[in-house]
């Protein structure tokens, strides 16, 4: 109408414009209201307002009088362009521990980093995570995190302590002093650059130090193809693998990735029924043992000799004792079929048995297929005899400046005492540190570390794969960067930033083509978190030039095919790892994934061994030991471990902390969690070895109760879980028909019928019922290896409280989504009526394990739905059954009523409650929450919800745009997390998604649903696994 | 042919008058507390002060003070509400039932019966409310209009027909009790002094009770009334009661055996508890002529009767899990033998189901000592029983992963001490301000005919 000079009128008074009418115009009512307080003319309060008046102020008065709570949450004063309430932002970030590397993308929420989840962008990791990568995030609220620099346990300021540490360091290297820098391995190029530089100003020297040592394979490669690297390896493309104590699914090396690339071989369908075959020689039951086809468990003092036979009968001619293993026979037979299809590694640090190892894949041609010895994992760089040097000279007392960096030596190396004894020695002593540990409570200076979310840096953990660190919230603390300190020390303009941008303008702009300025590289590589260089892994053979002929004769004189002793194995745990992340509730609370104990540390035992000594677990409840290791002695409770060779104990490592955050500590105790069993551990011909030839174990009469969230071994011949062999599978299309275990037939006075389809309600087409979206969800036994990586990641986004040791003693664990565990019992191989039923519950001594990932069913005959008195727990119009916390009343009939037992119930208040003294008990803390996840309250249940906030957010983008949700664009938190895509999600109502298509094939396959003769309808199905045996 | 009736044997022993009756009764009443009821009293406060304690603890701090875990949701909570509930039907029964068979021995223990199913009810409900985790939302399992929309509660849950089972059974009982308390006031207002409080409150209860013939007639029509709706009330409550385990999936609830077999199991559990207290009282109260060997026999007969009929639905039970060749139905009564609670479960036959039978022998069931005894045992046998019924079947049900054992702790047990805390100090408040035996019903079964006795003094 712009244009136009028509002019329209809402009557004749505007036409005229009467001064009247333009007096009036603006007023909406022309006339008094008795509304306003007071008379326009006389200003006096009207008689009519006495009673509105009275009213209101009675109101008003006792509303002031009710104090309105005072909230923490500050809005924002100007809001950040980027940054809407309600809605998440992601940024792509790099997380490293030690091997452990996950490219990652982070949820933020209103500022806060909430959540972690793998970065598809990446072709190391693929989308994977690890448990503690999910971890993480709670480490970056740690109320125990340092937040200031210190000087002498003293608070202080960047500032001096920048003119302290630059006056020190010029001073002690102006007298030509040892300046010390020690790191662990750095895989990042630009911080490599910034300690160059430091190390060239002050003529210092970087000590590399691994927590975990990984030096055997390092030296073994220099010896055997002149490279000190570790290799990339590739588990997709094996179809034979060997591991030789290589805990390669859960703590070996760039376990994440193996894992990744270990399921895609044993993905398993109608058309494709290949699968890898899996040899494990091992001590302790692992993550990896309990995935292998076959499972030998030899002792530490036999490992080499494994390494040694499985060459001998691959046609390598060397002299050293043969084990008679038919395992091992079997093995090198397949290797011999597979000859560049397949993979044999070891977790041994001995050099010599990895030299044998390198052998072996030489001969079979795995360099180049499977072993990629160009693409050099650079995140395990350590070299166990350089820090070894190093600790004899702070010993010494030779050293004038030792710097500390993201190490903690003083708890994991077995010369801690040397270490501390030097320290107190050396003139000027650093720590970068996170919080107060052994080592940096030790030192002078303490350097308030930044957390790795709150950090710019860069990474490149294999050849040619890079990845970028970036913040995704600024320093919470008065924290800051290592690499900015270094480059301050260095007299450089602190910003490291600049520099890596700078770094990779100068090496990494050319090595690509995409992109024509370096602004636009750097952007695309900051938002995809990764750059890959073209071509990057590049294969090639090597050619092996070691000398396996002595080390054979040294494995032979160090390994013994028989051994009276009983022997001590050292292992590293999945959650806790190298102890760095002991005070992460999250980690302490996750049941390690083979004993489902929780908070603890303890010897494991075999069975047999336990029968000897008169050891029993009932409960959980278990006796302390006394370890006696050379002249040191442990106090460890015992726990009967299958699977544990015979004459062996186990130990795990990242115990024992003396100076961390409650959470690591004893309860009531001024002492971490167990012992540390990094004193066991020590230098063997220059490498750390996590083994011990003699130990003696006591049994005392101390009582303990391990915390675990599962005391039930055995699956007591139920066909719960389905699983069944390659073989038959080959033969036989459908799993469920095969085996007469799975049959769940019903005689009925109309012949034989399937339980699933009688009922007694004639709801023929309950499906129909869902006629919008259908969730559901198909796990794959076969390719789910149990790593717990979707535990931590439900915790985290759902916010499910951490009840700490004694409560989950109590079998109060709130975990919404567990992993059962299963170890096939003695009686297994009897026919169905033959067997003891006290027998059953034995596992065997070496058990075949099954893992199998339990969270609600979302039933569609739900028998909680039915059992609830006031209707808090419902079924939802997509199939989801749902729960109200708010109508929640508290009776545990639903609880009781669920034969899967997935429902948790809040016992106690887990938020700000001193006994529950975790992330839910303070500010920062709960800074971790997830917004859109109610905290539950006392008194109510809870559990799995399908991640229904996840499904509504998916749902409601969709609808912003007109159009259906796609499938894979809403993926709950465990499918989402899961490294080995075991989990898949979607609408079982869109014909088109993933998981319609699997059911679909499936249907006559593999597919079964756990008590399906019960009749609940569930909406998870599950693949049978299939052991390749 | 002529056929002699047998003369039956009198009611009422010692050749009591009307006026005996009133005395012996109303004794109690109208003097002042003797020091066994201070002491037993007193002893009842302590215990329910020391279970309130108990009970303030588990309502301020958590549920989890109990020893409940993720597997076994309830356990000592829900085995002492259905004990409760089960010792509360004697009193129905004897009043209810007996009254419409006609069996004149019931009056002079009606009154103490009913009082203790009141009491239990009581009792019961308590563990209703404790049991809850958030016990402040307690109304919400009612059917109340409210602002929420159309939000009800779930018709289809047994625990809603629990609320209205309980509650409807509680009204009626208190109703009955009251009704036949009407006369027995009367009389008490009748003798008080006047002036006196007493005369004024059992004035105001006695609803101006005249004993004219017309409120006779209209007592007798409301007792026959009450009578026939709690007779169904007898078989309805424990059969709903029943269904809180019955309509479920667990193996060992999900069984169509249980309506009956709760049934009997509540009437045995409820006689033996009568007898337990009807002992003591008669005793204290010296009311021997009225609670008479006879009385004691016939309840012992019931208690064998109805522990013969619960013992056989526990070897049905048995073939039934071994018959059907349901694994986990099996495992579950093969794990109440032998597993980790076989020593509740031989508990719970030795006392139910072989103790009893000890009734078949004529001189034990007139033995005063041994009945105490006896029915003291049965009463920890029924506990048991629920005991087993509830922890063993959910302790090991389906996936052996979350087979979990569950140990009580101090709140289990001071919770249950509160529950007989509370019935004590409601007993016996009872036993000294009402008149525990009817004194208007005894009265019509006194042989007055013949032989009239000297008159006693008292």
């Amino acid at each position: 109408m712009s244009g136009s000079s028509k002019k329209y009128w809402k009557g004749i008074e505007e036409l005229e414009n009467h001064p009247e009418f333009v007096k009036n115009a603006n007023k909406e009512f022309q006339e008094y209201l008795p509304i306003l307080n007071k008379n326009e003319e006389t200003g006096a309060t009207h008689r009519r307002d006495f009673l509105k008046i009275l009213g209101f102020g009675v109101a008003a008065v006792s509303l002031a009088a009710c104090e309105a709570p005072v909230k923490k949450a500050i809005p924002y004063a100007i809001k950040p362009e980027e940054v809407d309430p309600g809605i998440a932002n992601w940024y792509a970030s790099t997380f490293v521990d030690g091997a452990d590397y996950v490219s990652v993308l982070v949820k933020t929420r209103e500022g806060r980093p909430i959540k972690i989840e793998g970065n598809k962008f990446s072709s190391v990791t693929k989308g994977a995570t690890s448990v503690k990568a999910q971890g993480s995030v709670l480490s970056l609220y740690d109320e125990n995190r340092l937040r200031k620099p210190q000087k002498q346990g003293k608070d202080t300021d960047w500032k001096s302590v920048d003119a302290d540490l630059i006056a020190a360091l010029n001073e002690a290297s102006s007298k030509g002093g040892k300046i010390r820098l020690v790191t662990p391995s750095i895989a990042s190029p630009s911080t490599q650059a910034v300690i160059n530089e430091f190390v060239g100003k002050y003529n210092a020297k970087h000590i590399v130090y691994d927590s975990i040592s990984y030096a055997g394979i390092v030296k073994a490669n220099q010896k055997s193809f002149g490279k000190a690297a570790i290799p990339s390896y590739d588990f997709s493309k094996a179809s034979v693998i060997v591991s030789i104590g290589a805990d390669f699914l859960s703590t070996w090396l760039m376990s994440g990735q193996y894992a990744k690339q270990y399921a895609a071989t044993r993905k398993l369908n109608k058309k494709n029924k290949v699968m890898s075959r899996h040899y494990q020689f091992e001590t302790t039951l692992s993550l990896t043992g309990a995935n292998a086809d076959f499972r030998t468990p030899v002792k530490p003092s036999q490992l080499g000799l494994v390494a040694t036979t499985l060459y001998k009968l691959l046609g390598g001619n060397i002299d050293a004792p043969s084990l008679e293993l038919p395992s091992l026979k079997k093995a090198a037979a397949e290797l011999l079929e597979n000859k560049g299809k397949s993979l044999v590694v070891s977790g041994s640090n001995d050099p010599e048995v990895q030299v044998v190892v390198n052998a072996i894949n030489a001969a079979l041609g795995n360099y180049g297929t499977t072993i990629d010895l160009n693409a050099t994992n650079n995140l395990i760089q350590g070299n166990d005899s350089d820090f070894n040097a190093f600790v004899d000279e702070l010993k010494a007392g030779e050293i004038e400046a030792a710097l500390f960096y993201d190490v903690n030596p003083v708890y994991n190396n077995s010369r801690s005492a040397d270490i501390k004894e030097g320290i107190k020695k050396t003139p000027l002593t650093v720590a970068f540190a996170y919080s107060k540990d052994e080592t940096s409570s030790e030192v002078k200076y303490i350097l308030a570390e930044n957390h790795y979310l709150e950090n710019w840096n860069d990474y490149q953990p294999i050849d040619g794969f890079y990845s970028i660190q970036q913040p995704t919230i600024t320093n919470i603390f008065d924290t800051r960067q290592f690499q900015e300190t270094l480059l301050t020390l260095v007299g450089k303009e602190p910003d490291y930033y600049a520099y890596i941008r700078e770094n990779w303008s100068t090496t990494l702009f050319g090595k690509q083509s995409t992109y024509l300025t370096f602004d636009d590289f750097w952007n695309r590589s900051v938002h995809n978190g990764v750059f890959e260089v073209a071509g990057a892994s590049i294969g090639g053979s090597f050619d092996f030039v070691g000398d396996v002929a002595a080390a054979s004769a040294a494995i032979a004189s160090t390994y013994k095919i028989k051994s009276d002793k009983v022997e001590l194995a050292i292992y590293v745990k999945a959650g806790l790892g190298d102890g760095s992340q002991a005070n992460n509730p999250w980690l302490q609370e996750l049941p390690d994934p083979i004993t489902k104990a929780t908070w603890d540390n303890y010897i494991t035992i075999a069975p047999s061994d336990a029968k000897k000594l008169g050891i029993t677990n009932v409960q959980g409840n278990t006796v302390y030991g006394n370890l006696k290791v050379g002249s040191k002695t442990a106090k460890l409770p015992i726990l009967i471990q299958p699977g544990q060779a015979l004459g062996t104990y186990g130990i795990a490592l990242g115990y024992g902390r003396t100076v961390a955050g409650k959470v690591a500590m004893e309860r009531n105790e001024k002492r971490g969690v167990g012992i540390n069993a990094f004193e066991f551990t020590s230098l063997v011909n220059g490498t750390v070895s996590y083994s011990v030839a003699e130990v003696v174990l006591e049994k005392t009469d101390e009582l303990r109760q391990i915390a675990h969230t599962q005391i039930h071994q055995t699956i007591m011949g139920r066909n719960i879980v389905q699983d069944t062999t390659l073989e038959k599978y080959k033969k036989i299309e459908n799993v469920r028909e095969h085996d007469e275990n799975y049959q769940k037939t019903i005689v009925t006075s109309e012949g034989v019928q399937k339980a699933g389809e009688l009922s007694l309600w004639s709801r023929a087409d309950w499906k129909s019922k869902y006629n919008n979206h259908f969730w559901g969800m198909v796990i794959d036994l076969n390719s789910c290896i149990g790593c717990s990586a979707c535990v931590v990641s439900c915790n985290s986004e759902n916010n499910v409280p951490v009840v700490g040791r004694d409560e989950v003693s109590n079998a109060r664990d709130m975990h919404w989504l567990r992993i059962d565990r299963y170890y096939s019992s003695i009686e297994d191989g009897k026919a169905h009526e033959d067997r003891d039923k006290k027998l059953m519950e034995e596992p065997a001594d070496n058990p075949q394990v099954v893992f199998q990932p339990m969270m609600c069913q979302h039933c569609n005959n739900a028998p909680c739905e039915t059992v609830c008195p006031v209707l808090a727990t419902t079924h939802s119009s997509e199939g989801l059954n749902q729960m109200t916390y708010n109508r929640c009343v508290g009776t545990r009939y639903c609880a009781n009523n669920c034969p899967y037992k997935v429902r948790r119930f809040n016992w106690f208040a887990y938020v700000e409650n001193e006994n529950f003294d975790y992330n839910m008990n303070n500010s920062l803390g709960k800074m971790v929450l997830n917004p859109d996840v109610t905290v539950r309250a006392r008194g109510v249940m809870e559990k799995c919800s399908m991640c229904v906030q996840r499904i509504q957010e998916g749902k409601l983008a969709a609808k912003r745009e007109s159009r259906r949700p796609v499938d894979g664009e809403i993926e709950t938190a465990c499918s989402q997390s899961c490294p080995t895509e075991a989990i898949t999600f979607g609408d079982m109502n869109d014909p088109e998604s993933r998981i319609s298509k699997l059911i679909e094939e499936e249907k006559e396959g593999r597919m079964f649903q756990v008590l399906e003769e019960i009749n609940t309808r569930p909406s998870l199905y599950y693949l049978s696994k299939v052991r390749n045996i | 042919m002529q056929v002699t009736s047998h003369v039956r044997e009198p009611l009422v022993t010692g050749g009591k008058t009307y006026h005996d009756v009133t005395e012996d009764v109303c004794r109690q009443v109208e003097g002042a507390p003797s020091t066994l009821w201070k002491f037993c009293f007193g002893f009842s406060l302590i215990i329910f002060g020391v279970g309130c304690f108990s009970l303030f603890k588990t309502w301020t701090v958590g549920l989890g003070v109990w020893g409940l875990n993720k597997t076994v949701g309830w356990a000592w909570d829900i085995t002492n509400f259905v004990w409760w509930v089960g010792i509360g039907h004697a009193g129905t029964l004897i009043s209810a039932v007996l009254l419409l068979f006609r069996q004149k021995w019931r009056t002079s223990i009606n009154r103490a019966a009913e009082a203790m199913t009141i009491f239990a009810v009581f009792c019961a409900g308590s563990f209703i409310l404790m049991h809850m985790g958030r016990t402040w939302l307690a109304n919400w399992a009612l059917p109340l209009p409210n602002t929420y929309g159309s939000l009800w509660v779930n018709f289809n849950s047994p625990l809603v027909w629990d609320v209205f089972a309980i509650s409807t059974y509680l009204s009626v009982s208190m109703v009955f009790w009251y009704i036949g308390l009407i006369p027995d006031l009367a009389t008490i207002r009748d003798r008080a002094k006047e002036g006196s409080i007493s005369k004024m409150m059992y004035g105001a209860f006695s609803l101006g009770w005249v004993g004219s013939s017309k409120d006779w007639s209209r007592y007798e029509t409301v007792s026959l009334v009450l009578a026939g709706l709690s007779t169904p009330l007898v078989l309805s409550v424990h059969t709903i009661v029943s269904m809180d385990f019955a309509t479920s999936v667990i193996p060992g609830w999900h069984t169509t055996i249980f309506p009956p077999y709760f049934v009997a199991g509540a009437i045995f559990s409820g006689f033996a508890m009568v007898l337990t207290l009807m002992l003591i009282t008669r005793k204290v109260y010296n009311l021997q002529d009225y609670i008479t060997i006879a009385h004691v026999e016939s309840m012992n007969k019931i208690i064998t009767l109805t522990g013969s009929i619960v013992g056989v639905a526990y070897i049905t039970e048995f073939f039934i899990a071994y018959y059907s060749g349901v694994e986990y139905e099996s495992y579950c009564f093969y794990n109440r033998m032998t597993g980790p609670y076989w020593w509740a479960y031989w508990s719970m036959m030795t006392c139910n189901v072989i103790s009893p039978q000890l009734f078949w022998f004529k001189s034990v069931r007139t033995n005063l000592t041994a009945t105490f005894i006896l029915s003291i045992i049965v009463n920890i046998g029924m506990w048991f029983e629920r005991f087993v019924i509830i922890v063993s079947s959910l302790h090991r049900d389906y996936l052996p992963s979350s087979w979990r054992d569950f140990y009580p702790t101090i709140y289990d047990i001071g919770d249950y001490i509160f529950s007989f805390g509370l019935f004590f100090v409601c007993f016996f408040l009872f036993a000294k301000f009402l008149p525990v035996v009817n004194m208007a019903e005894v009265k019509s079964v006194l042989k007055s005919s013949s032989e009239r006795k000297v008159k006693h003094n008292n």
